[in-house]
């Protein structure tokens, strides 16, 4: 780390939604050639951050400085021209474009005529991909490529300029281990050219690893910047969560009843294979393991969505086939899914409406929908869930993350199923309705209730699950108690290490 | 505060708009000419509406499921034709459920492929457009059908008939209005359109069959295109086989105008019928005023625009776009 | 070239040769003409007639792998056609003699171009969306139509101007011509020049492009400007040969050209297609509709035959591009 002024200086920066301050007065700096982490939970304001910072959100108040010039930046072409370039999570490829179109979009060399100059282009982009060392040239088209070398692709973009800092949004998310040492080979590259990196993920043992500082945000505040060599997960975890981070395990059992579910060398393609494991009345089982290690994909297929390719489905014993989600439920299997919004919840429809869709066949009086059979519903699981909203009429789109969740979970319940799944039950929802929810599930089982949880923060899997299967890679590796788990064991589980051997 | 007020207003706007637009130019076609707001006037529009009205309540259940159909025009043809064939051939008691029958039959094979094998709306009733107009020209011969006896069949009543001194017409199109709203807004299958054109992934993890959803949409908008061939081929007791041509895209207009999302998810019969009403209101008011049919075609075009303008001005806050 | 493009860009090559074969064979022992159907006029007739709904085709596929559609391009044509005709009885025109014609190709074209940057600047402006603001304006443009000349067509036929459109040179008729040349410009321009790259980018991803600085709106105006350039244009190709133009001219043109420019394998969702595809959809449609009326079928079955093969396209394309056994069943 140098002493120069820094590349990057924010001052004060506010940034208000309708309703919400997404960013409350944040201010830190970046030196050039240190790499900064960006720290917080989800929805303390991160991703709000960067967008302000790549030019494609305006702050209402403070100031931004580059090399301690104040700078305005309305556009992302805008910032990066500026030295700024943001490198997005999600990937915002061309998948049918080149990979060479893809890294100039939008400032394709020019010939006369308006033609492109291919010639430049193939050149300059072949000699950036040189720089990154990657396995394909500037004429593949981007949708031939694997998720990890679009991320490549992505990454090369902030090379075309000479950046002063480049914004990593959780650049490691979907690369394997090979991969992620090419990207920090790439990463103290820039170091040295004295480029300053701002760095953003969840992952302790990466930032532990290459980052200078680390600057933690919660609720949209800034809460601090400490020095990576001087601190430990403990006091980073305690500035953005404002407590300690709880791994407590969950030490209530209930008495369990009969095998609600099991299943037995369950199948789907490449996309898990021999999986086995049950549940009982009363007990929670977690999942827990890394985005893609087939956690969601066995939920699917209980619940109808996919088709085994081998395997068994027992409920209560007897071995059922489950072709929709409509059999599912018949089966008194119920789903509440990953993507809250996308497929959780119809977001322009009311909250009673939302939550009695399933059962809307059976709440009629003739052949209209009765209303008072479904207000009755509603205020029955709004009461039992405190689920917070003016009333049945409002637009689910407008409750906050916590009370739309409560809705998908209130819809399940009212179904009264044998077996609830619940798939990331907490994402994106704020510290204080993740207790709730947490509490709920507890309670749920020990209604007799057998339920399923997955998710991939241990804390959470920790905390609600009585057992715990560990999954990689689409294979179940081990299956815990909770008196027996630790934490090592488990990351060591969902990271493909068994006991004796390396997978 | 005012920013609440100025919100709320966007949004009483955005939800009745159409409505206080359509009273608005009620009034001011009324000061206009005396004679717009005469009950014979009134039901002569309503009644010249009906058709292209029964239409559109279908569409309108197409499009909340999230879909497009643009077949029904061509559709309408091919009922029309039928039904006029089949009249000499097999008497009217048997042509009028034997047209009904095969139009809904294609209405199922359209539903079919856009349901159960998911294939594009647009392009699935695009080319359906062009195979039934085949299919009515085929039927046809290319030739235009009469009635023989046109004054002689009980045919006519649907078309030109009256009930306690009201159209025939206007009937069928209050009734299936009233049928179709009831069915959308009360029923457990109405509230299952909206959500598959709301969000047909969440539907399903729902376990709401979209398929048969979509099918049924498709089901119910060939069953009123079948009542429109009725009233049309009734009405004039002969028919050239491209009478419905271009209607599809008129009839979507109405749907838009009632402010039904293309998206899917929102609509309500009631609105269609007001951009129905609003459709035939303007061509009749503005015929009074002297001027020629066409005319409307260009007011209709300023008045889509503007009406999906501002509805989408509302949603997002702002009257420009925010494209670059 | 990878396989699969090759094998999706050739598709549409192999179905009009399957066309030429089975009508060739089919002919020759149904055909109600003497002449066979693989006859040397008989194909150049064919690419003729191909002209009109084939320029409009090649302007929809630009505006489709932007993402957007344009309904209104029937109504253009009619205008375009109208002005054209119209034009050239004015007083000061005729007494340009046949320096006239020029003039009246520029004002048509001009026509088509001020109606198409009409629906551009609607869509960039107001943001709503292309399918709804061009079906407004084609019934807006239909009404335009109708109110220039009344319900009455517009006639007026000027003899240098049908020579000329009449003319073959190298053996090609001055429409296939214009098909041809267009098709060429607009090829070029899809592979070669940023607009076209960019017009690829904003249909394929749309957020991108923006967040890369591509301004979307202006991207947008021009294209809908040079749709309604190229629906001017295939009015004026065909309407320097027939010299009347009826009110009704040009309706269900929109739907003609997007069949063809989707037989040719364009994505309705944007970002993919080629202009050399839907050339091939064109003349695929043509040849359809030439041989069945070669093999003696009615004219009418064209329609349903078409409209059938649209929807197996559909099809196949969906089959072939599943993802297999373990898809999430959505």
């Amino acid at each position: 780390m140098t002493d120069h002024t820094p590349v990057l200086r924010l001052e004060d920066i506010v940034k208000t939604f309708p309703g919400v301050r997404a960013l409350d007065g944040v201010s830190f700096n970046v030196l050039p050639g240190e790499v900064h982490a960006l720290m917080g939970e989800n929805g303390a304001g991160k991703s709000t951050l960067m967008k302000v910072l790549g030019g494609i959100l305006q702050p209402n108040e403070g100031r931004i400085f580059i090399e301690e010039e104040p700078t305005v930046m309305t556009t992302p072409v805008q910032a990066k021209a500026k030295g700024v370039v943001f490198i997005h999570q999600e990937l915002s490829l061309a998948d049918e474009l080149t990979v060479a179109e893809n890294i100039f979009l939008g400032e394709l060399p020019l010939k006369s005529f308006g033609r492109v100059d291919w010639g430049t282009l193939y050149d300059d982009t072949n000699a950036i991909l040189k720089q990154l060392n990657v396995g394909f040239d500037a004429k593949t088209r981007v949708g031939d490529l694997s998720i990890a070398n679009q991320q490549m692709v992505e990454i090369a973009r902030a090379l075309t300029v000479d950046p002063k800092a480049v914004i990593f949004d959780e650049p490691t998310a979907s690369l394997t281990d090979a991969e992620k040492v090419v990207l920090f080979d790439v990463i103290s590259g820039l170091q040295s050219k004295g480029v300053g990196i701002i760095y953003i993920s969840h992952r302790m043992e990466e930032i532990f690893k290459i980052t200078d500082r680390i600057s933690v945000l919660r609720d949209g505040q800034y809460r601090g910047t400490l020095n990576t060599r001087e601190t430990n997960e403990e006091e980073v975890t305690h500035l953005m969560i404002g407590r300690k981070l709880d791994l407590s395990r969950n030490e209530s059992h209930h008495e369990l009843g009969d095998v609600a579910l099991e299943v037995r060398g369950l199948s789907c393609g490449k996309l898990f294979q021999d999986v086995s494991f049950n549940v009982r009345r009363g007990e929670v089982l977690g999942f827990y393991g890394l985005v893609g290690a087939g956690r969601t994909e066995i939920a699917e297929t209980l619940f109808g969505l996919r088709d085994p390719s081998a395997g068994q489905i027992l409920l209560n014993g007897q071995e059922v086939r489950i072709k929709s989600p409509i059999e599912a439920i018949g089966h008194g299997i119920s789903l509440v899914p990953e993507d809250r919004k996308g497929q959780g919840l119809v977001l322009g429809m009311n909250c009673r409406d939302n939550m009695t869709l399933p059962q809307v066949d059976d709440l009629t009086a003739g052949p209209f929908v009765s209303d008072g059979a479904e207000i009755a519903i509603f205020d029955q699981y709004r009461d039992k869930l405190d689920i917070r909203t003016p009333g049945w009429r409002q637009t689910v789109g407008n409750l906050s993350g916590g009370n739309q969740q409560k809705i998908v979970i209130g819809k399940w319940l009212s179904m009264r199923p044998e077996v609830l799944i619940v798939d990331e039950p907490t994402r994106g929802i704020d510290v204080g309705s993740k207790s709730e929810i947490h509490n709920l599930i507890r309670d749920l089982a020990a209604q007799g209730f057998a339920v399923i949880v997955i998710s991939s923060e241990m804390p959470e899997v920790l905390h609600v699950s009585d057992r715990i299967v560990a999954m990689y890679s689409g294979r179940v590796m081990r299956e815990f108690t909770s008196d027996e788990v630790t934490e090592d064991s488990l990351i060591q589980a969902i990271s493909g290490i068994t006991g004796d051997k390396v997978a | 505060m005012a920013e609440l007020t100025k919100r709320g207003i966007g949004e009483v706007l955005a939800k009745q708009g159409i409505l206080i637009a359509f009273v608005v130019f009620m009034i001011v076609f009324a000061l206009a000419n005396q004679r717009f707001i005469a009950i014979d006037n009134i039901s002569g529009v309503i009644r010249s509406s009906a058709i292209l009205g029964v239409m559109a309540l279908g569409v309108t259940f197409v499009v909340i499921g999230g879909n497009l159909d643009l077949s029904v025009g061509s559709m309408m043809s091919f009922s029309t034709i039928v039904v006029l064939d089949l009249h000499d051939k097999i008497g009217p008691t048997l042509a009028i459920p034997a047209m009904f029958g095969l139009t809904m039959a294609l209405g199922a094979f359209i539903g079919f492929l856009v349901g159960y094998l998911k294939l594009n709306s647009l392009i699935v009733t695009l080319g359906m457009l062009s195979a039934i107009h085949g299919l009515t020209l085929t039927w046809s011969g290319g030739q235009n059908m009469d009635i023989a006896d046109k004054a002689g069949t009980w045919f006519s009543v649907f078309g030109q008939g009256r009930v306690a001194g009201v159209p025939v017409p206007i009937l069928i199109f209050a009734g299936l209005a009233i049928v179709l709203s009831l069915v959308l807004s009360k029923t457990p299958f109405g509230r299952k359109v909206y959500a598959v054109g709301g969000n047909g992934k969440a539907a399903t993890f729902s376990g709401i069959p979209r398929a048969r959803i979509v099918f049924m949409t498709y089901l119910i908008s060939s069953f009123c295109v079948a009542c429109a061939g009725l009233l049309q081929a009734s009405r004039s007791l002969g028919s050239q086989n491209t009478v419905g041509q271009g209607m599809e895209l008129e009839v979507l207009a109405a749907v838009i105008l009632g402010g039904a999302s293309l998206l899917g998810g929102s609509g309500t019969i009631f609105k269609t019928v007001i951009g129905v009403l609003i459709l035939g209101f303007i061509q009749n008011g503005l015929l009074l005023m002297g001027l020629a049919f066409y005319v409307q075609y260009v007011v209709t075009w300023l008045i889509i625009i503007l009406a999906v303008w501002l509805d989408i001005a509302a949603k997002r806050g702002r009257f420009w776009s925010q494209i670059a | 070239m990878s396989k699969e493009t090759l094998f999706k860009q050739g598709a549409i090559w192999a179905f009009i040769v399957v066309e030429l074969i089975f009508f060739s064979v089919a002919g020759s022992y149904l055909s109600v003409s003497d002449s066979a159907f693989m006859d040397f006029d008989n194909m150049l007739l064919l690419l003729k007639q191909s002209a009109p709904i084939g320029i409009i085709a090649l302007g929809m596929t630009i505006i489709m792998i932007n993402g957007n559609i344009d309904l209104s391009v029937g109504a253009t044509y009619a205008l375009a056609a109208i002005v054209l005709l119209d034009s050239m009885t004015w007083p000061f025109m005729q007494a340009m003699g046949d320096w006239a014609i020029p003039l009246a190709w520029f004002f048509a074209l001009l026509t088509g171009t001020v109606l198409g940057a009409i629906n551009g600047l609607i869509v960039w402006k107001t943001g709503v969306d292309a399918f709804i603001v061009t079906l407004g304006s084609m019934l807006g443009y239909r009404g335009l139509v109708f109110m220039y000349n009344g319900e009455q067509p517009t006639s007026h036929l000027n003899w240098t101007l049908v020579d000329f459109a009449e003319a073959q040179f190298l053996g090609l008729h001055t429409a296939t011509w214009f098909l041809l040349v267009a098709a060429l410009i607009l090829w070029l321009v899809m592979t070669k020049t940023v607009h076209g790259r960019n017009a690829y980018a904003i249909g394929n991803n749309r957020e991108a492009a923006v967040n890369a600085g591509i301004r979307v709106g202006p991207h947008f105006l021009w294209n809908f400007m040079l749709i309604g350039f190229l629906a001017a244009l295939s009015a004026v190709v065909f309407y320097s040969e027939s010299g009347s133009v009826n009110p009704n001219d040009g309706m269900l043109y929109e739907l003609w050209a997007i069949t063809a420019v989707v037989l040719g394998g364009t994505k309705l969702s944007g970002g993919y297609g080629s202009i050399i595809s839907t050339l091939g959809g064109v003349i695929a449609i043509q040849l359809l509709r030439k041989g069945l009326g070669h093999i003696g079928a009615d004219t009418e079955t064209v329609n349903l035959v078409i409209g059938l093969i649209l929807i197996a396209v559909l099809f196949l394309d969906r089959q072939l591009n599943r993802t297999g056994k373990e898809e999430l069943k959505i």
